[in-house]
């Protein structure tokens, strides 16, 4: 498996660390209640098909990374920054 | 007062030569980490151009020359090899001239050396002069940059010194004695 980094190029999967779900970017509100931040820290879906990951680049530029890729042809998608994905949320 | 010996982080191990490939260690005055704030990347880079000759350098890639260099290290973040540097306005720095251990890997050969210990892509057209790259070299976090034709320079954790040089001259041994086949 390789993962094209935004800011490296193409690099092998040993370079990477797989953190989790991409959902951990969109942090609920505080206040936002018993029920919602129950479902964002223990619930999680378990796709056939297509996922959005976090993974960190630790053996290379230590940038956190939006991986879109399918669990059913390992096929990478998309490879985004952490960061720009939370800019664009803004 | 007790007079201390300043050791490289090579010292007596380097230099090595194996086959048509030499590995030397690389001593700088001072080696800078250098991150811009948010906002601050064309300042700082106009500042560190002012102070050492090399604007900061882009993801990948090395800016300056040998012994006034500054090498792409990560995200927002740059090393620069060479001379001491003045606080830049609107930069984090630290000072990281004990942490390094730097060496050169050179001659024919060196990129089939560089080959058995990283899974960077080496090819001459993909990696080019100028490049750098923060990958894996024998499983240890290394700083790979290419300086010339077959000319490589490596930096590694300064205490992993040792194990950076009992590896590379492993990979030295090996392809030199392929050669000999
Ligand atoms: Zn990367």
């Amino acid at each position: 498996m390789r993962i094209d980094c935004p800011l490296c190029g193409p690099r092998d999967r040993r370079e990477f660390t797989y953190q989790g779900d991409a959902l951990a970017l969109d942090r609920p509100d505080p206040e936002a209640g018993f029920g919602v931040w129950n479902d964002y820290l223990h619930n999680r879906d378990n796709p056939a098909g297509p996922t959005r990951e976090l993974w960190y680049h630790d053996s290379g530029c230590t940038a956190w990374l939006v991986v879109t890729r399918d669990t059913v042809t390992h096929e990478v998608h998309r490879v985004e920054l952490a960061r720009d994905v939370k800019e664009a949320g803004k | 007062m007790i007079e201390l010996l300043a050791k490289t982080p090579c010292d007596g191990l380097l230099p090595r030569t194996i086959g048509t490939v030499t590995l030397t260690e690389i001593s700088f005055e001072a080696i800078t980490s250098v991150a811009p704030l948010t906002g601050q990347e064309d300042a700082v880079s106009g500042t560190l151009k002012a102070q050492m000759g090399a604007a900061f350098p882009k993801p990948g890639r090395t800016t300056g020359k040998a012994h006034a260099r500054a090498v792409w290290s990560g995200l927002g973040q740059a090393l620069v090899l060479g001379p001491a540097l003045q606080p830049i306005p609107g930069a984090a720095m630290t000072d990281q001239t004990d942490a390094w251990a730097c060496v050169a890997l050179e001659g024919d050969g060196a990129r089939d050396v560089l080959a058995r210990l990283t899974p960077l892509d080496l090819r001459p057209s993909v990696f080019r002069q100028g490049h750098a790259a923060r990958t894996e070299l024998a499983h240890m976090s290394a700083v790979l940059m290419r300086t010339g034709e077959s000319r490589y320079g490596i930096m590694a954790f300064r205490s992993m010194a040792k194990t950076l040089v009992h590896d590379v001259t492993e990979a030295m041994t090996s392809v030199a004695a392929r050669t000999r086949l």
